[in-house]
Formats: structure tokens, C-alpha cells, sequence
């Protein structure tokens, strides 16, 4: 399973593409590719998006969903999804209801 | 010191006009990211996991309370209310959103600061010993040289698109406190028998995948040759260097791969060229240059020696902070000291917007309104008056920055890593904070005695870890964060690549690691007075390994 990530323009916000085409600031609203026809779907929504410079670095990023939740693989991803191990004031898990990444 | 002259401020104005522009038309859609990013990079603006990244340059380590006040102000009004200190003298900001690094690099102009250079194949900040202008073993101050280098390098048309990045760092005494070995130029200020000013110069070292430690290519420059030789250098790299391989286009592969004595000879044959060119740096120029960094009037305060040697009697902490963080000046009644951004536990280099305020008043009042930063990550205040010195303890109290560690194992130097890092394949963050809080106590410290501890988030070596007594690299290993740990490795005027010991450790592990290494070498050690450095280069690898790993070290 696969999501599809990126950072906002003009303000380097991580991002996650949603099922209504919009980016999302926290990783939960994310859709879900589960084959190659929905990941390349993904693919095509955010290569438009980096071209009408909505969004920078966009990438496909692997998930599995624990207790129906996304969780990314990488710890890296974890990461961008809540924000620095060591703090828990800054980033996505200084807002309500977002978990910390380790 | 350096104050901005009306050339440097209109080029600093321009450039962030310029840079303004460039983010209006990326932000407006008319330029696109490939074309945008390089010019971003040229202005210190990065793009990492959580947001924007933007680096600043402070000039050899140099600030003076007004600027400090100013980046405060930037971590408050633009950031998340902290900044990030780094290996190179320079603060990083982790949160600026793109459209307001415009707004951040005017508030910077303002105070004679800017983020020109701080990324890209170019010439970047030029380092300098932190302790500049007041060590008791400095021979001159290196920094109006660094000075002259920055001029000279600032948008250099021909050096502003190397093979890949480029520094050079500058020390003025024999103690090298700026680690030149592993730069692509060092240059150590010395004198000569005649007593001339001028460096030995080193060339090729570096960190990354292929550390390197400089080789010594002239043993006496003279002062006025400083430009001429160093662009004699950049020539030669810029020509011969490798652009066919990211990875092998360091200075340091060029020398390696040419050999040192023809590389010698290519620089010795360009310098030839250029040595009686407008490059020869006229007396006159050296000198008003020079005059900038004209140390403060230090009035004699006999009264200080008394006054602390009561204090610390009666002050525990203030009597620790006295061995550790204080060092001698080179008038007797002064001293240098450093503010450790090291808190047990704390995130190594890390200040709030408060600190920082504080911090600027401790340095406007008690500290001729100076402050540097070292590239071990700490601050430090080089004129302050030892009758003085109890007041600015306890002002580095009540802000938590009275930490009495320089130089010990929780003074550990440690990247930014994979909590903020684009690059990092692990975290190196929390390592330092569990080995610190691990190592607390003040005792146990004092007893291990000097030693540095450098953590690395990925092969790039931003932590140091090669030149670290211990050195630890954080790679990614089937998913998951693995720690290397090298040993012997030294940044100094004896300069040494730390050596793997073995397999890795896990994060849990790590810590414990660590433990292991340290307690082995208390073990080992003659007395007190053999560092863990002498320890390790009299004894080797062999009881580190046993302790790590037992059977298996043997069977290997």
C-alpha cells in the first residue's frame, strides 16, 4: 500500500494527497493506493500538482495500516508525519490527535 | 569587529532584492523548481522534512549582542522560538516558511548578516578558532584573514560553480582549535624566524564517505601571498576537479588521486603566475582590515583573582564551571569562557529566543559586546573580566546555560539527523541526549576527563564523527537505525580518521556501547592524566573490541 506525500510550496508544510485531490497537513486523510493503477493515479494527481507549483518533492511513500491507521514504513516518514522525536511541541503531533512518530 | 562598509551594504541589499524577486516569480509559478532551487541554495534556503531550512552565515563564529538579539528575534517571529547552532559557526533556522525568507533576510541585512553562500559549490563560511583575539597561546588573530578570505570569496565569479563545496577555516596558534586538517584549505597563522606573519597551508582533508586528513603543502606562506595561493589552489581544483562523480569531486580526491607532490607543483606553478598579480595583498590593506578586530581596552581588574578564588569556594557549581568552561586569556585579570549549549539531556547546539535575549545581555554588559560560535556547537565569550566571571555564572543559571562540560563527554557534537535532516538515515539527536543523560553526573565526567563524542546522522559526516575520540554513525540497515562506532579520531593539530571498532549497534544498544568503551578505558588507563585519546592510541582497538564483543571479536 502506498500514499503519496510532498511538501507545500510556499511554505514547506509536509503534505499528503487526499481522496478529493486536495493536500491534506496530516497523514490520516491520505488516500490509499492499494494496486499499481491507484498508485500511478496518485502519481499523475501529484506530477500535476508539482506542476502548477502547488507542491515540491513529491514522492510515493509505503504504508501499512495498523489498527486502521496509516503508518508509515520508514522511520522517516513517521518523522515528517509528527514532527522531531524529541520534542513534541513542534510539528504535526503539537496539534491534537496526531501520534509521535517513536 | 568586521563592520559592513557602504559597498557591503548596498551588495546586501541587492542580493536580497534580488533573492526577493526570484521568490515572487517561484511563488507566482513563473520559474519553475529545478530552476528556482539552485538560487535558493545560493541563499541558504534548504528544503527539508518538516518545512524550509535557512542557514545563516556568521562569519568565522563572530557576533556582537545586536546580532544576537536579531536572530532571537527571527526564532520568534518567523520560527518556532529556537535556532540551531552548527559545526560550521553558523545558526540554522528549522521552520521558516518560504515566502518569509525574503522579510527574515532584510531584518538580517539590518544588522550586517546575511545567508549568502551557505549552501551550493562554492566558497563557504570561513571558520576560524573560536578563541580568536584573546587565546593565551595564539600567536595573531586568524580572523582578519578569515576576513579577507570572505571578502574575496563573496559571489567570486570564477568559484561560484565548483565541483562541489569548499572550506577553509583559519587558526592562529599551535593548538588547533579549528580542526584546518579537515578542510579543504587550512591554514595555520604562524611566524616566521624572521618574524613575519604568514600560514603554513593545508590542503585536501574532509569528512563525508572519504575522510581525509589534510596534506601539508607549504610550510611558511607570506601573508601577502594569501590570495594568490589560494586561488592558485581553487584554480587548479576548479580545472582538474572531478564533476563526473558527486562523490568524488571533494578537493580532497583531486590531491589523493593526483598525489601531493604534483598537486604541489600545479599550485606552486599557478601561484608563480599570479603572485606579483593584483591578488599580492598590499601591507596597507592587511592592516586596515586588521584594525577592525582591534581587541577591546582590557582595564586592569586585580581584584578578580581574589574575588573568584572566594566565590568558588563557596560554590561548588561555580568551582566546576571554573575548571571546565573557563580558559586563560592572554591578559592575566581575563578570561575566555564557554556557555555550553550542551545541558544534560538538552539538544546539542539548540538556544530559545529567551536564552539567546539573555545571552545578549550577558555579552553587552559583561563581555565588550562579543560572542562566538564554536564548531563544537557551544558559545563562547572571549574578553570577560574574571572579577566579572561569578556574575555571568550565575546569569547562565537562571537561563539554564551553566552547564560545566566543555570538553567533556556530554559535549557531544551531533548533526541535526533524521528528526529534521532530507539527508540522514538515522537520528542522531536523541543518541546525544541519552549518552548525556546517561554520563549526568558532574563526578563521573570529571573522572572520564576529556573527551568528545561526535554523532553523525548519515555518511555526509555533518556531526564529525571521524575526528571524534568516539565517533558514531547513524546508517539505515534493513529499515531499521543502526550506529557505527569509530574510534581514535581527532580534530586537532594531531589530526586522525576514527577507526570502525566493529558491527553496529542498534539504538537501544547504543548507550550501553558507549558505557562500555568509557568504562574500558578507565579501566586501561595509566592514570588520570592519560586522556581517553592517549589511552586509545597507546592500547589500540583490541581491549575496546573484547569489551563490545566478547568471543565474537576473537573469532574475528
Amino acid at each position: 500500500m502506498k500514499i503519496l506525500t510532498a511538501n507545500r510550496l510556499t511554505d514547506g508544510e509536509a503534505v499528503w494527497l487526499a481522496a478529493d485531490h486536495s493536500w491534506a497537513e496530516t497523514i490520516d486523510l491520505a488516500e490509499i493506493a492499494r494496486d499499481k493503477a491507484a498508485e500511478e493515479k496518485l502519481e499523475c494527481t501529484g506530477r500535476a500538482a508539482f506542476l502548477k507549483n502547488e507542491v515540491v518533492d513529491v514522492a510515493l511513500v509505503d504504508i501499512e495500516l495498523a489498527d486502521g491507521a496509516i503508518r508509515p514504513l520508514r522511520l522517516r516518514e513517521r518523522i515528517r508525519a509528527a514532527g522531531p522525536t524529541f520534542r513534541s511541541d513542534v510539528g504535526k503531533q503539537a496539534r491534537p490527535a496526531v501520534p509521535h512518530a517513536a | 569587529m568586521y563592520r559592513y562598509d557602504e559597498f557591503d551594504h548596498t551588495f546586501v541589499k541587492a542580493r536580497v532584492a534580488e533573492f526577493r524577486d526570484q521568490v515572487d516569480r517561484r511563488l507566482a509559478g513563473e520559474i519553475t523548481e529545478d530552476q528556482f532551487k539552485p538560487l535558493r541554495l545560493m541563499n541558504g534556503v534548504y528544503l527539508q522534512l518538516h518545512a524550509y531550512m535557512l542557514r545563516i552565515a556568521i562569519p568565522y563564529g563572530t557576533l556582537s549582542s545586536r546580532q544576537l538579539r536579531m536572530l532571537a528575534h527571527i526564532a520568534r517571529t518567523y520560527d518556532k522560538g529556537y535556532g540551531h547552532f552548527t559545526t560550521r559557526q553558523n545558526i540554522q533556522f528549522n521552520w521558516p516558511a518560504l515566502s518569509d525568507i525574503p522579510a527574515i533576510l532584510d531584518d538580517l541585512a539590518s544588522v550586517e548578516m546575511h545567508a549568502i553562500q551557505t549552501s551550493g559549490n562554492c566558497i563557504r563560511n570561513v571558520t576560524a578558532d573560536h578563541f580568536a583575539g584573546a587565546a593565551a597561546d595564539e600567536v595573531a588573530d586568524p580572523r582578519p584573514y578569515a576576513e579577507i578570505l570572505r571578502q574575496w570569496s563573496s559571489v567570486h565569479p570564477e568559484f561560484s560553480f565548483l565541483p562541489r563545496k569548499f572550506k577553509i577555516a583559519v587558526t592562529g596558534a599551535d593548538h588547533d582549535r579549528a580542526a584546518i586538517q579537515t578542510h579543504d584549505i587550512g591554514l595555520h597563522l604562524k611566524k616566521s624566524e624572521k618574524g613575519e606573519l604568514g600560514f603554513a597551508v593545508y590542503v585536501g582533508g574532509g569528512q563525508g564517505r572519504t575522510p581525509m586528513v589534510a596534506k601539508k603543502i607549504r610550510d611558511f606562506l607570506p601573508e601577502q601571498d594569501l590570495l594568490s595561493y589560494c586561488t592558485a589552489i581553487l584554480r587548479v581544483y576548479n580545472l582538474h576537479g572531478r564533476r563526473d562523480n558527486k562523490y568524488k569531486a571533494r578537493i580532497k580526491i583531486l590531491v589523493h588521486e593526483t598525489g601531493t607532490e604534483e598537486l604541489t607543483r600545479q599550485v606552486e606553478a599557478e601561484f608563480a603566475a599570479l603572485k606579483e598579480s593584483d591578488l599580492k595583498l598590499p601591507e596597507a590593506d592587511i592592516r586596515a582590515i586588521e584594525a577592525y578586530f582591534t581587541p577591546p581596552a582590557l582595564p586592569e581588574r586585580a581584584e578578580g583573582w581574589a574575588g573568584v578564588a572566594a566565590a568558588r569556594k563557596a560554590d561548588a557549581g561555580f568551582d566546576a564551571w571554573l575548571r571546565r568552561n573557563v580558559v586563560a586569556h592572554r591578559h592575566p585579570d581575563y578570561a575566555s569562557l564557554t556557555i555550553s549549549l550542551k545541558g544534560i539531556g538538552e539538544v546539542p547546539g539548540d538556544a530559545s529566543d529567551e536564552q539567546m535575549d539573555a545571552i545578549a545581555d550577558i555579552v553587552e554588559r559583561y563581555a565588550f559586546d562579543e560572542l562566538r560560535v564554536s564548531h563544537e556547537q557551544n558559545l563562547v565569550l572571549p574578553h570577560v573580566a574574571r572579577a566579572d566571571l561569578k556574575a555571568v555564572y550565575d546569569a547562565l543559571v537562571d537561563i539554564g546555560l551553566a552547564t560545566a562540560n566543555a570538553g567533556l563527554v556530554t559535549d557531544i557534537i551531533a548533526c541535526p539527523g533524521l528528526d529534521y535532516c532530507a539527508l540522514a538515515n538515522a537520528r542522531s539527536i536523541p543518541v546525544a541526549q541519552e549518552i548525556s543523560t546517561r554520563f549526568g553526573s558532574q563526578a563521573r565526567q570529571e573522572e572520564i576527563g576529556d573527551l568528545k563524542i561526535k554523532i553523525s546522522g548519515c555518511i555526509n559526516a555533518c556531526g564529525h564523527h571521524h575526528v571524534g575520540h568516539i565517533g558514531i554513525l547513524g546508517v539505515e540497515k534493513k529499515g531499521a537505525e543502526l550506529y557505527q562506532i569509530t574510534l581514535g579520531g581527532s580534530g586537532d593539530e594531531n589530526t586522525s580518521i576514527g577507526e570502525i571498532v566493529g558491527r553496529g549497534f542498534g539504538p537501544s544498544e547504543i548507550t550501553d556501547a558507549i558505557e562500555t568503551i568509557v568504562e574500558t578505558y578507565l579501566a586501561n588507563r595509566t592514570d588520570q592524566s592519560e586522556t581517553f585519546l592517549d589511552a586509545y592510541r597507546r592500547l589500540g582497538a583490541a581491549p575496546f573490541k573484547e569489551a563490545l564483543y566478547g568471543s565474537e571479536a576473537k573469532a574475528a
